[in-house]
């Protein structure tokens, strides 16, 4: 039988997916904007971003609604709860766009520090692994999730690398602090969003098969 | 030691239920058997009477042998006709006043009141129809028997159409009233249909009851030897025609009073029958 | 870009409509309560009670045991006047004109009511669902009408092929929408359920559920409930009642996420009493 709250529950898929959208070209023009020097692409992701919180306020105002109204249980309930939980995760990797966004515009009055070769490998994975776990949210893919927790350690350690060499530059050539303590900033940002999009999968997990994968250390079963 | 009771006193009580069961059985078998026995004397005695003759012949005259009771049994069909046309009318609106409209006092005061009536001797319902209808038109009639027996139809008629009536439940003429109905449309189209059966069983069960009363046709339909025509004339009538007989010095006709008595009780036996029949097959509103 | 979000559109912004602060705004109202007050003999039922019900949107009317709330709903179709000790003071408007003044059978043709226990006559379906329609004189098919009923009232498929069977023969949930389909029938303006689910199992009465978001569309519902989370399921306003006092009257996403009394809040978390 058709209960009409099942719209409600599509949607709040839609819209989540809409903002997972909007994030994602946010992560994208961000990095694009540091590594190629776009002044007009970060100043479009900084202008954006007030779509992102108003969906995400929007996104939280349904779940509220559809908790109150609808007991719902069961699949629908881990589906709202999960919804809830990204919502927040997507608004915060938005906020890390809009501070690469912003590092971007501080680096561009500077001479470029040395060839990007980690940057670009890092914010690859980092993009891949939002895509993937938004992927993973609208198929239900828990196999998806789970390879999407795998590479957060690689995004981790790129960030390591990058953190010792650019600091290497910055003892070596103190004309380069600046810019390359921005590119640190940017590899923490990068380092962040992958964490949120782990946090993503984790939800997507608990969505499909109920168990909580956050802290495997506490895992009883 | 146990808190519970013991085995002796396990099979005090074993006992007692035993003794009541059987008490209660026995009673219930006497009972049975009365009805039966009754039955069983009438069959003996006039079961060999009822024949052909019986149901279409006159009576004979004074001595002869071969007569039947034609008239009477006809008598008694036109009698119960006049009754229906006053206990009827009377009892069914009536009672659907007293379930729909009266007020608890009006109702307590009818109710009772019928009751009373229903409790009048039914001799002396005959010496009221007698004084009101016999003394009046100077000679015995049907009219006079029907509206006796018509007056003792209302009583059990009233109250029964009363009793179904107001079972029907009270959620079925809010359902009639929300959707339109003006109370008396309610009480037509939906409560008197959903008591109907109920109504009708009763009717046949007063009508059965009546056909058997012959203290009051004695000075009011009187008796007739031959057709009555009309319902202006003394009319004979079964339980009348029993009574003649019986007290009568011929054979012929204490074996025909028997027969008269056999056709009586079974009219009686197939109308409670019937009756049960519609009652229990009808449609039943859940509670 | 990946496929799956690549599609994604900007979704439709919500309809405008109940604000916080105002459950009404936008709204058309079909039935007004004012200043009410009613009495049963010497008891004072209902205290000064004023209610707006909008067209085509379901209003719930929720409280505890003995807080008025049937009560008020059976005035809304005068049903209160078959109990001859009641008394009612203020106004009650349908469409502006108070429905005191009118002929209440035509007033009961306007504003249906569904009860809390299935009562169908004892006659056939179909005989059931025409009754309405043979008592007010209806002039155009009736077994037409009847099956445009029963359809609305989600039943044709289940009934379609035995119209002539006792309404007695289906179960009590298809008794409840046949009851349903029965105030259909005459076309009523506001239907008004007096807990119309309390008798029935889980699943009846989430059809009947479904039915009702349906039936807005053609008409306005009120619905008691002593069922506080049905309230929430269905309805789009919901009003709260205690002790024969309006307490709260909010749209229900509103009363059911911040309700503005501390007494609404006991009882809809169920801390009440």
């Amino acid at each position: 039988m058709e209960r009409h709250f099942e719209k409600d529950l599509d949607e709040l898929k839609d819209r989540l997916v809409w903002m997972g959208s909007l994030v994602e070209r946010a992560v994208h023009q961000s990095v694009q904007a540091v590594l190629d020097g776009e002044k007009e692409m970060a100043n479009r992701v900084i202008e954006e971003e007030p779509a992102i919180n108003e969906m995400q306020i929007e996104v939280d105002e349904r779940v509220v609604k559809l908790l109150a109204t609808q007991q719902i249980t069961a699949g629908d309930l881990r589906f709202a709860i999960a919804v809830s939980r990204i919502n927040g995760d997507l608004e915060r990797i938005g906020d890390q766009a809009v501070n690469i966004a912003q590092s971007a515009l501080r680096i561009l009055r500077h001479p470029r520090v040395k060839p990007y070769v980690d940057l670009p490998r890092m914010s690859e994975i980092a993009e891949e692994m939002v895509r993937d776990s938004l992927n993973a949210l609208v198929r239900r893919d828990v196999e998806l999730a789970r390879n999407v927790l795998a590479r957060d350690d690689v995004v981790d350690s790129l960030r390591n690398q990058i953190f010792r060499e650019l600091l290497t530059y910055m003892m070596e050539n103190s004309a380069v602090v600046f810019p390359a303590f921005e590119l640190i900033l940017v590899a923490k940002n990068l380092e962040r969003i992958a964490d949120h999009a782990t946090n993503i999968a984790e939800d997507v997990i608990f969505m499909v098969v109920g168990r909580d994968v956050r802290h495997p250390a506490l895992d009883r079963r | 030691m146990s808190s519970w009771a013991g085995t002796q006193h396990m099979r005090l009580r074993k006992g007692i239920s035993y003794f009541f069961l059987s008490a209660t059985a026995l009673c219930a078998l006497i009972v049975v058997g009365v009805l039966f026995f009754i039955l069983g004397y009438l069959v003996w005695n006039g079961g060999s009477s009822v024949n052909l003759n019986f149901f279409t012949k006159l009576p004979t005259p004074v001595g002869e042998t071969g007569g039947g009771m034609a008239n009477a049994i006809v008598g008694t069909m036109k009698l119960l006709l006049l009754a229906s046309l006053i206990g009827i009318p009377l009892g069914v609106v009536g009672g659907i006043y007293m379930a729909e409209f009266s007020g608890k006092l009006s109702a307590f005061i009818l109710q009772y009141t019928a009751d009373l009536l229903n409790g009048v001797p039914s001799i002396v319902i005959g010496i009221f129809a007698y004084s009101v209808i016999v003394l009046r038109m100077k000679h015995f009639s049907a009219y006079a028997g029907g509206f006796a027996l018509g007056i003792m139809m209302v009583p059990v008629t009233l109250r029964s159409t009363e009793q179904f009536l107001r079972d029907v439940p009270l959620s079925l003429r809010e359902a009639s009233m929300a959707l339109g109905a003006s109370r008396w449309k309610t009480i037509v189209s939906v409560v008197v249909p959903a008591a109907y059966r109920g109504i009708l069983t009763a009717i046949l069960l007063s009508l059965a009851r009546v056909a058997g009363e012959t203290a009051p046709l004695l000075f009011t339909a009187f008796n007739n030897r031959f057709w009555s025509h009309g319902f202006n004339e003394p009319i004979a009538s079964l339980p009348v025609v029993v009574y003649t007989y019986a007290i009568s010095p011929y054979d012929d006709w204490h074996r025909q009073a028997w027969a008269a008595g056999l056709v009586l009780l079974g009219m009686v036996l197939l109308t409670n029958i019937i009756a049960r029949g519609i009652l229990s097959r009808g449609i039943q509103a859940p509670r | 870009m990946n496929a799956a979000l690549g599609t994604a559109r900007k979704p439709a912004p919500a309809a405008a409509g109940a604000t916080k602060t105002d459950p009404l705004a936008g709204l058309k109202p079909r039935l007004e309560v004012k200043n009410l007050n009613f009495y049963y003999g010497t008891k004072h039922a209902l205290h000064d009670i004023s209610l707006t019900i909008p067209t085509n949107k379901v209003t719930a009317l929720i409280g505890p045991s003995g807080c008025g709330k049937s009560t008020l709903l059976r005035t809304l179709n005068r049903m209160h006047e078959t109990v001859k000790s009641s008394r009612l003071e203020g106004q009650i408007l349908l469409d502006g004109e108070d429905i005191l003044d009118q002929d209440v059978t035509r007033l009961r043709r306007r504003v249906g009511m569904v009860f809390q226990r299935p009562n169908p006559f004892p006659k056939s379906i179909f005989d059931n669902v025409a009754y309405g329609l043979r008592v007010n004189g209806y002039k155009g098919s009736i077994s037409e009408a009847v099956e445009k009923s029963l359809r609305r009232a989600a039943l044709w498929d289940e009934v379609k092929d035995s119209l002539h069977k006792s309404a007695y023969a289906i179960s009590g949930g298809q008794q409840q929408r046949l009851c349903i389909a029965r105030a259909l029938a005459v076309d009523p303006e506001v239907l008004l359920l007096d807990e119309p689910c309390s008798a029935l199992d889980p699943i009846s009465t989430a059809k009947i559920e479904e039915l009702l978001f349906g039936l807005k569309d053609y008409c306005t519902l009120a619905i008691v409930t002593h069922n506080m989370q049905q309230a929430a399921r269905s309805s789009d306003l919901t009003a709260f009642m205690l002790e024969g006092h309006m307490v709260e009257f909010q749209s229900t996403e509103q009363l059911f996420t911040t309700p503005s009394d501390p007494r609404t809040e006991a009882y809809i978390t169920g801390r009440f009493g």
